[in-house]
């Protein structure tokens, strides 16, 4: 059984209010930090922790934290983003609903480091009663004088807000976020500036990750060395993984990093097998954004070690033959699962949510959306596969934010790993021709779109 | 029905509680999370009378609001049902039968997708992915989540929505499922 850091006391009875949570030791990381450390001290403890940004680029923490400007006379900010949009991840809200003062524990701490006196919690709009848990949670935080004004004697303030978002994956990007919360649509800026030097209406800002927040509890509770001790190399620690799809115990794992994939695919601890033990086809290991791969190369690397869930030994390899941690959104397809299907999926996602500044992504999204649903709707051809190809590659990199990255990888690894599929499609594409229903395009009358290809 | 658009005392206490989360000037900052409760008060929906009205009370340009609303899909500029169902239909609810469960219910109810029944209690909506994939397929109606669905808890539950027969906003106390 693995270390639990954060998820350890989620099933005890109560925990959500703050009587319970008091008791089985919460809010003790605040009292340390703002009692007996310097703000330096607790960016040094998660420097030391080797902690990295749970919300997909996996950017080392504490590095951020030294990053931020301090100019006198101006506020700093922390923001939280839980805006968790990236398909197949859920772990934020999981915590959030079920370990509200974790996270306003974190963001207590985490302020104090980086001498912020306001923090907000952006939490995605469809989680409204998510919203109201935390809420709740902040009520009570104040009512104990964990919140406002001298904390705990300390002389130490800070406020904390929750803002709902509107709907728009887009708004995960920190700057778009940022966009988001001054009120305005969630167009991402252009960097740098980079928020640790001009984010928040111009101030310097620190955006993190639900999880990450939550992390820092038990760092400055038990020390960054010790964090540092679980886990492998530079993943150090334990994640979040929800994981998803095929398997026969979808949910979210905690972790220790360094876990097998076999492992956790296959034991009972973790996601217990293959639904209906039919085969394993593949597997997206880090939210929709990261190369998917096949059994062979998720399972082991392409040099014959057995794959671990790192964020080394899951990019072992490139995107030749390896993908990335990401979010930790583990989604698992059997072998029934129609790789080209479910990339025309993805790939409708990210048309959806592109924020459509810039055009490479925004006529590229929907460009590669129309190919796709041409191939699965049984009319495709060869070109077809290249055009898709040589699309992808002309997105990636030539775009404002990463989303634009996001929406080529997956189309770049279901072709690299799964092309004969595409070819089947095109060549027999009436017989395998999907009879069942499918959900249509956006706005898009399928003859008329054809046409214009 | 014709509802005067103006938010009760009780509201623009709360408006003003939110106002005053932001430093002074960064009122702005409130469009979304009012934007919300304009419609959850005014039938669900933001036409531009109540978009003007947000636009006042915030004091900013109209213009402002617009381009806010329209680039958020939680937003509905156009009138839906007491029951808005937004069926997830991205990747992980897709391989658990999500497709299944969009074409019951349009055939349920004699709509497609994106369309509202005559009598004006469901709007049928494919939205992406909620953060619900662990317990897929799921759908979400008013603030509530609905997980692990089946064609069965699918009946079950517009049966009951039909019996309630009450508009569903963002702001309902739900029931959390354990997962
Ligand atoms: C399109 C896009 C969507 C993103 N969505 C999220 C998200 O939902 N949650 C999140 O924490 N980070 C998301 N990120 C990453 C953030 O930009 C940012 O790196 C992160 O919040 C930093 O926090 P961390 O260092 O704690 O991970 C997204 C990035 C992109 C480009
Ligand atoms: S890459 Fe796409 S989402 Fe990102 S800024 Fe450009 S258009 Fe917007
Ligand atoms: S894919 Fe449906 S909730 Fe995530």
């Amino acid at each position: 059984m693995g270390r639990k850091l954060l998820t350890e006391h989620i099933n005890v009875p109560g925990i959500q209010g703050y009587e319970v949570y008091r008791k089985m030791g919460g809010y003790a990381s605040v009292e340390k930090a703002v009692k007996t450390m310097k703000p330096e001290e607790v960016v040094e403890e998660v420097k030391k922790s080797g902690l990295r940004g749970r919300g997909g680029a996996g950017f080392p923490t504490g590095m951020k934290w030294s990053f931020l400007a301090k100019p006198e006379g101006v506020p700093r900010y922390l923001v939280c983003n839980a805006d968790e949009s990236e398909p197949g991840t859920f772990k934020d809200r999981y915590l959030m609903s079920r370990l509200p003062h974790l996270l306003i524990e974190g963001m207590i701490t985490s302020s104090y480091a980086l001498g912020a006196n306001t923090s907000y919690i952006y939490v995605r709009g469809e989680y409204y009663y998510v919203i109201a848990i935390l809420e709740k949670a902040i009520a009570e935080a104040y009512a104990a004088g964990w919140l406002g004004k001298n904390i705990q004697g300390s002389g130490y303030d800070l406020d904390l807000y929750v803002q709902p978002g509107g709907g728009a994956y887009i708004c995960g990007e920190e700057t778009a976020l940022l966009e988001s919360l001054e009120g305005k649509r969630g167009n991402p800026r252009i960097k740098p500036p980079f928020p640790a030097i001009a984010g928040l209406y111009g101030c310097p800002t620190v955006v993190n990750n639900v999880e990450t927040i939550a992390a820092v509890v038990p760092i400055v509770n038990q020390g960054g060395d010790a964090y540092a001790a679980i886990g492998i190399g530079k993943s150090t620690g334990t994640k979040l993984i929800s994981a998803s799809g095929h398997i026969k115990k979808p949910g979210i794992y905690e972790i220790e990093l360094g876990v097998p994939v076999e492992e956790f695919i296959y034991s009972d601890e973790y996601c217990g097998g293959i639904l209906n033990d039919k085969k394993l086809k593949a597997v997206v290991a880090g939210g929709s954004s990261v190369p998917i791969l096949p059994t062979d190369l998720i399972l082991k690397t392409a040099a014959g070690e057995p794959r671990l869930m790192t964020y080394e030994s899951l990019a072992d390899g490139g995107f030749a033959t390896g993908t990335m941690l990401g979010s930790g959104g583990f989604i698992v397809m059997d072998e029934t699962v129609s790789i080209p299907k479910n990339l025309w999926n993805f790939t409708r996602f990210y048309h959806h949510e592109s924020c459509g500044q810039c055009s490479p992504c925004r006529e590229g999204t929907g460009w590669m959306e129309k190919i796709l649903h041409k191939i699965v709707d049984g009319h495709g051809s060869l070109e077809d596969i290249d055009l898709l190809w040589e699309l992808q590659r002309k997105i990636e990199g030539n775009t404002i934010c990463p989303l634009g990255d996001a929406a080529a990888w997956p189309v770049a690894s279901a072709i690299r790993h799964f092309r004969a599929e595409f070819e089947e499609y095109v060549k027999h594409g009436e017989k395998i021709k999907d009879v069942k229903y499918y959900f249509h395009t956006n706005n898009m009358d399928p003859a008329a779109a054809y046409s214009s290809l | 029905m014709t509802t005067e658009i103006k938010f009760n005392a009780e509201t623009m206490a709360t408006v003003q509680q939110i106002i005053a989360r932001y430093p002074a000037g960064k009122q702005k900052s409130a469009l979304l999370p009012v934007l919300h409760i304009a419609q959850a008060e005014f039938d669900g929906w933001l036409s531009p009378e109540v978009m003007d009205y947000v636009a006042s009370i915030l004091n900013l340009q109209p213009i402002e609001v617009y381009e806010v609303a329209s680039f958020y899909s939680m937003y509905n500029l156009k009138p839906v049902g007491k029951c808005l169902l937004e069926v997830c239909r991205t990747s992980s609810c897709w391989l658990r039968g999500a497709e299944d469960v969009v074409k019951h219910i349009e055939k349920r109810l004699g709509i497609k997708e994106g369309e509202t029944t005559t009598d004006g209690m469901f709007t049928l909506k494919t939205v992406e992915c909620l953060g619900s994939c662990g317990t897929a397929p799921m759908l979400m109606c008013g603030a509530q989540f609905h997980e692990n669905l089946t064609l069965e808890k699918v009946d079950a539950l517009l049966d009951n929505l039909r019996r309630e027969n009450k508009r569903k906003t963002y702001f309902d106390d739900v029931v959390i499922e354990s997962y």
